[in-house]
């Protein structure tokens, strides 16, 4: 798939945003160049290109300049498409839909919504519920001793009912949000470290698993 | 009542229970009237006890009508483990200890299995280890083993390591007048070359039930001629029990609860009056009958799957959802007897819970008779 080189560089700074929190915004910093050009300086704040000063400023060399970064990214992070492996290997179900907003005004907070809005609004929920795919799929993720995943009893989170929280869990004597049953298995079928609520992880495996009920109606309490 | 020593001993309820069902468990393989009758009374004392909505109450007439259709029977039981996934014991020591207790399930057989059946899925990622580990395991068992190889034992090597532990994957034997044929259901057309996987890669791209990027199972055309040509010289009254890893019918696709050339497997199958498919793979009771075809799935040891959300065959009773708060729940062995007719009932050796029993009544009468008893709690 080709991209226009400033899509490449949003969707490169977005992802590496959701697997790392590093959200370092594009810069080029030539601070100190070296005789005849300048160094060029990827989002990542580690991959460079040198240009040579001279180079004429055609929107050609541009692209060629942002080409070669890219390339040398994708070298030195062989994993830069894990949305999509993860996607193809595990069919995580796809967020809502928000197309029928573009054109339309959204009060005084956005004006009016955009093609581009509902991309990212779509692209970066999805991201949230794919990575927890990950995670559900990986014992190391999980911090397992003993090689166990979710996945192994919920293929595709099936059997994990998002629907039915909060309810009264007889065997834990209290009620519980689907995030303490998520810690429980964690801690004992899996025997893994628990999670904070508020660890990526969590976050994450918890857009997984309701990403996977979609549609289905809500009944909190049900048994 | 300080005087301890005058109290006879009493059995608390819970160990009563566990006696009860031992002995109506034991009972059910024993076919003869001394011990059909003491199995009798033993559930007629437990349904009293119990009141009429006890498991046990739905043993009674199962009983009766076994016994008086096995009077000088020829027929014989042979019981099953199935899919326990080791991983070397150092990595995950649980899935050991649950293969353990099924071997000694079995070895606790009064009177032993004719033989046990392992159903596929030894390892969990096809290493040498692991096979090796799982062979160690079976080897204390007293009745003969016969072994069929699943995907988890497969596409490490290619089953070179389960070749040599236990020889031909697909083979055929006769028992007591009834035909057996263990083939291998887990073929998968080439998906690692194009993408440059390693064998670990090969093996944990199967190894995940629901990565999609694995293929579909299949028999695959020469198995299903050396099929052909194994039953030319059967004759069709004889009953044939046939085991495969994967269900030898389509029910869901994405967790490959599938084979893909089912239908001329079963095409092959359905010239004889009397079939049985006996299959592992999908970790639940599991129950279909397609034309002459009767099938029935195993229970693992490792880990219980949830019932597919399409798909599932009209004919299945599902067990209990499996509580997440018992480790062992939804697991289990199990035995088969095979009546003199050439048809079984399948029983289900759920640990912790009452066993379930799905009958070849059941399944020859279209689901109308001898119901097995509903679970509590379905899936969602």
């Amino acid at each position: 798939m080709k991209y226009p080189s400033f899509l490449a560089l949003i969707l490169l700074a977005s992802a590496l945003s959701a697997r790392a929190d590093q959200n370092a915004p594009p810069q080029q910093s030539p601070a100190t160049p070296a005789a005849g050009s300048k160094t060029v300086k990827l989002c990542d704040n580690k991959t460079t290109v040198k240009v040579a000063n001279d180079a004429p400023k055609t929107r050609a060399e541009g692209q060629k300049v942002s080409d070669a970064l890219m390339a040398q990214w994708k070298a030195t992070n062989p994993n830069n498409n894990w949305v999509q492996g993860e996607v193809e290997a595990h069919q995580v179900v796809a967020p809502a839909d928000n197309a029928k907003l573009v054109g339309t005004g959204q009060s005084s907070t956005y004006g009016t919504v955009t093609h581009q809005d509902v991309q990212v609004w779509k692209n970066e929920t999805y991201k949230v519920a794919v990575y927890g795919s990950t995670v559900f799929h990986s014992g190391d993720e999980l911090g397992s001793e003993i090689a166990v995943s979710c996945d192994m009893c919920h293929p595709r989170a099936a059997n994990t009912h998002p629907e039915s929280y909060p309810k009264f869990q007889p065997q834990l004597g209290r009620v519980v949000l689907l995030r303490d049953m998520i810690n429980w298995c964690i801690e004992h079928p899996v025997r893994g470290k628990v999670l904070a609520p508020d660890d990526p992880k969590m976050r994450a495996l918890e857009a997984y698993i309701i990403a996977q009920r979609k549609g289905v109606p809500l009944d909190y309490g049900k048994r | 009542m300080n005087d301890n020593a005058k109290i006879p001993h009493i059995k608390s309820v819970e160990t009563r229970h566990l006696e009860e069902r031992e002995t109506l468990f034991r009972g059910l393989h024993r076919l003869d009237r001394r011990s059909f009758l003491k199995v009798s009374t033993g559930a007629a004392a437990a349904a009293l006890a119990a009141g009429a909505s006890n498991h046990f109450h739905s043993f009674l007439p199962v009983n009766v009508a076994y016994a008086a259709e096995g009077t000088g029977a020829q027929g014989f039981t042979f019981a099953y483990i199935s899919d326990s996934h080791l991983y070397i014991k150092k990595t995950n020591e649980r899935f050991v200890r649950q293969l353990l207790r099924a071997v000694d399930d079995v070895n606790k057989l009064d009177p032993q299995p004719d033989f046990v059946f392992y159903g596929g899925d030894l390892a969990q990622l096809g290493r040498k280890e692991e096979l090796d580990l799982g062979a160690q395991i079976l080897k204390s068992i007293k009745a003969p083993v016969h072994m069929m190889v699943g995907e988890h034992d497969w596409f490490f090597d290619m089953g070179h390591r389960w070749n040599e532990l236990f020889g031909p994957q697909t083979y055929s034997f006769d028992h007591k007048g009834v035909h057996f044929v263990v083939l291998m259901s887990v073929q998968e057309k080439d998906f690692w070359s194009a993408r440059g996987m390693s064998p670990a890669e090969r093996m944990h791209t199967v190894a995940g039930l629901d990565n999609a990027v694995q293929s579909a199972f299949e028999v695959g055309a020469p198995q299903r001629e050396w099929l052909r040509k194994d039953l030319e010289k059967v004759s069709t009254s004889t009953p044939v029990i046939v085991f495969s890893h994967s269900p030898l019918y389509k029910l869901y696709r994405p967790w490959n609860f599938w084979t893909d050339d089912a239908e001329d497997v079963q095409a092959v199958l359905q010239r004889f009056d009397r079939v049985t498919v006996l299959h592992g793979h999908t970790h639940q009771v599991l129950t279909n009958r397609i034309g002459n075809i009767q099938f029935h799935g195993m229970l693992s040891t490792a880990w219980p799957w949830p019932y597919a959300p399409q798909g599932l065959p009209a004919l299945t009773v599902q067990m209990n959802r499996p509580n997440p708060f018992d480790s062992n729940d939804g697991l289990g062995d199990g035995s088969v007897t095979v009546h003199p007719d050439g048809l079984v009932d399948k029983l289900y050796n759920l640990w912790n819970r009452n066993p379930m029993q799905v009958k070849a009544s059941y399944l020859s009468s279209g689901g109308k008779s001898d119901i097995p008893v509903a679970p509590t709690l379905a899936s969602y």
